[in-house]
């Protein structure tokens, strides 16, 4: 099978050297974005990825106004790192030093250097050396001529992500959970952010070559939000971002390999986006199923009590779904009337209700009364020996 | 420098800037800070005592909590020194433990309230040191002296209020500080957190540290407090509690804000 093949690198010398590129990028972009996920400011990666083409334009005639060849990748991913970074300052500059906000500083440079790097590539097209080029596929990635030398370069640009992100974790998460307390503690608010925008400046440029510059946002964010689904530390997310990213940017790879003329970038993107729905659905605590289940159980208690309440008060429960789950337990008969249980229970339920208002008469202080919310059982928030206390005034005559 | 520098003063007739009080836990010189053209804090001189509880006072919009930011260098001053335990806040860091406001932060961020707790181990711990388990006591017990232990393994956005509030105080502690400036520690917490908190304090105080606590709750000025700052944009008064919170003080703070009942039973309460 021609998956199996290619999911064991035996698809070839070039199919092998692109999955293992993918994984590496899926890696460090993965945990990079992971920063700019929490920081909450994904939307600049979008910038800086389209700021890169007028930088891969201009490479490539500087290259070959030199004499040399404009395609050499190296020189290529520089230029694109040089004007991603001047997009990254213009978009620090416009939020810091006019009254526009950072979502709009993003909209006007992507918008001004995607369209600066357009005109560049017509350019391109009207030079001699240009019409084979094929900077147009710097747009959307591509995997066909992948060199030995490409995957080192990407090896290399992962290599470096996770050294920073080790070095930096700390600072770097301080400031996207409060940069006002960092600042106290002395680190340079500034600094560490543009350390945060360096990582994912580094993740863009080097994912230019398979995943290309429209598609490369998707890698930096999707598996951080996807991460987020299954830790509550931001130490974990990080690492597990960065490893979905290099699962889906491997298997995404290896899916490409097997069918003929599938796009690399665009699979890889829609694998990572898998894991993403899945996650959404299935993830343990903050999946969309175990939340509806919570809710499920949250309304049961409610109705639970409710009829419990009813039933002590010798009111009809009304509502079907109380008298059902009521049945269910053995509490009710099938016409409403409480069962000897039932009435048990209800009894329990009024006297929990008397301890709560002595309770509430005794503890002025919200931190304990204020549980007092219908639900939660008083054993949860008193003693033994206080509920003894309440259940010996509850016996004396009122007083007050 | 401007050939002519009129000259400043402020309600109490004084000159500024006043010289630094060497014992002073916290001096701020001439401050002003500005967002935009509209400075939020004019010219200011405070001095905040050490070994001391101190309020910052005033009306919403006064500049409080700006003046706080200011003091620990978070936010730029367009003019004005501060200097803590007599030098430049920017070399006394390590001596300064912030408790900001609790609204401030976005607590569904994927941390627990031991890693927030810990957070105030960074600086020490620089770039390559590793939080080994001595950090890691040491952060369980600042827990536990705001009464958290219980509660280091939960993510923060499962923490009522009040214990979201003792969980920064906790954080603070770690840092093991000799100035504690706390942004409004008591808005929108339970009863028993405040108790708590003000617990800690006293007990900081105790140990010789200074505390200085934007407050918004006129009425516990004189119970919890030992020295106040009252703000409204300018310095209105600063000193002793028991002489320095007056009626006639908080009328200039508060200009006619503040009802004159309200104002009646803050000097009967604090008169005795």
């Amino acid at each position: 099978m021609a998956l199996l093949e290619a999911l064991f690198l035996q698809s070839g010398y070039n199919a092998a050297l692109v999955a293992i590129g993918a994984a590496l990028l899926g890696f460090s972009a993965g945990s990079a974005g992971s920063f700019l996920f929490l920081r909450k400011r994904a939307l600049v990666s979008d910038a800086v990825a389209h700021a890169t083409l007028p930088g891969v334009a201009l490479a490539f005639i500087v290259m070959v106004t030199l004499g040399g060849d404009g395609r050499n990748l190296f020189g290529l991913l520089l230029g694109s790192a040089v004007t991603a970074g001047l997009g990254l300052l213009a978009i620090e500059w416009i939020s810091r030093r006019t009254r526009l906000s950072e979502d709009a500083a993003i909209g006007a440079v992507l918008g001004v250097f995607f369209g600066f790097g357009v005109v560049l590539l017509t350019v391109i097209q009207t030079m001699s050396s240009g019409r084979q080029a094929g900077l147009e596929s710097f747009l959307l990635g591509s995997t066909a001529g992948m060199l030995f030398q490409d995957a080192l370069v990407i090896a290399g640009g992962g290599l470096f992500s996770v050294l920073v992100i080790w070095l930096l974790k700390r600072p770097m998460t301080l400031v996207s959970f409060h940069a006002d307390y960092a600042a106290s503690l002395g680190y340079n608010v500034r600094q560490i952010d543009l350390a945060i925008m360096g990582l994912v400046m580094a993740a863009t440029v080097v994912g230019l070559k398979i995943v290309g510059l429209i598609l490369i946002v998707a890698m930096l964010i999707i598996p951080s939000v996807t991460a987020r689904f299954w830790t509550n530390r931001s130490g974990r997310l990080v690492w597990i971002a960065g490893a979905l990213g290099g699962v889906a940017g491997y298997l995404g790879a290896a899916l490409s390999a097997s069918v003929p003329d599938l796009p690399t970038g665009p699979i890889i993107v829609l694998v990572a986006a898998a894991l993403f729905t899945l996650s959404l659905l299935f993830a343990p605590a903050r999946g969309v199923f175990a939340a509806a289940i919570r809710h499920r159980r949250f309304q049961a208690r409610v109705h639970r009590r409710q009829g419990l309440l009813a039933l002590a008060a010798q009111h009809p429960i009304r509502e079907g779904y109380t008298l059902r789950l009521l049945a269910r337990e053995g509490l009710v008969r099938a016409d409403g009337v409480p069962t000897l249980d039932g009435r048990a229970e209800a009894a329990k339920v009024v006297r929990d209700e008397e301890r709560w208002t002595i309770a509430r008469r005794i503890h002025q202080d919200i931190g304990l009364s204020g549980q007092y919310d219908g639900l939660t059982p008083i054993e949860e928030v008193f003693t033994p020996d206080e509920i003894a206390e309440f259940d010996r005034r509850l016996g004396a005559p009122e007083a007050v | 420098m401007a050939p002519f520098e009129p000259e400043i003063v402020t309600t109490d007739g004084q000159l500024l800037p006043a010289a630094v009080p060497a014992d002073a836990a916290l001096s701020i010189r001439s401050a002003t800070v500005s967002y935009g053209d509209k400075p939020a804090v004019f010219s200011v001189d405070a001095t905040f005592p050490s070994g001391a509880m101190s309020a910052i006072v005033g009306p919403n919009g006064a500049g409080k909590s700006t003046l706080l930011k200011a003091a620990l260098g978070v936010i730029p001053r367009v003019s004005g020194d501060v200097f803590v335990f007599g030098e430049p806040v920017e070399k006394a860091r390590d001596r300064i433990a912030y408790v900001p406001q609790r609204a401030s932060v976005d607590w569904d961020f994927p941390t627990t309230v031991l890693d927030v707790v810990q957070m105030g181990l960074y600086p020490r711990l620089g770039l390559l040191g590793r939080l080994g388990g001595a950090m890691r006591k040491e952060a369980l017990f600042c827990l536990d002296r705001v009464g958290m232990a219980d509660f280091a393994n939960r993510q923060i956005g499962q923490l009522s209020g009040g214990q979201q509030q003792r969980v920064f105080l906790a954080r603070a502690l770690a840092q093991d500080a000799d100035l504690y400036l706390l942004d409004e520690p008591f808005a929108g917490v339970d009863a028993a957190t405040e108790r708590a908190i003000i617990d800690v304090l006293h007990s900081l105080k105790a140990d010789g540290k200074a505390v200085v606590a934007v407050h918004h709750d006129l009425a516990t000025v004189r119970e919890y407090f030992d020295h106040v700052f009252m703000i409204n944009v300018r310095r209105m008064a600063e000193g002793p509690v028991d002489i320095t919170f007056t009626t006639a003080a908080l009328q200039s703070t508060y200009g006619g804000r503040l009802a004159a009942t309200h104002l009646s039973e803050l000097a009967l309460s604090g008169a005795g």
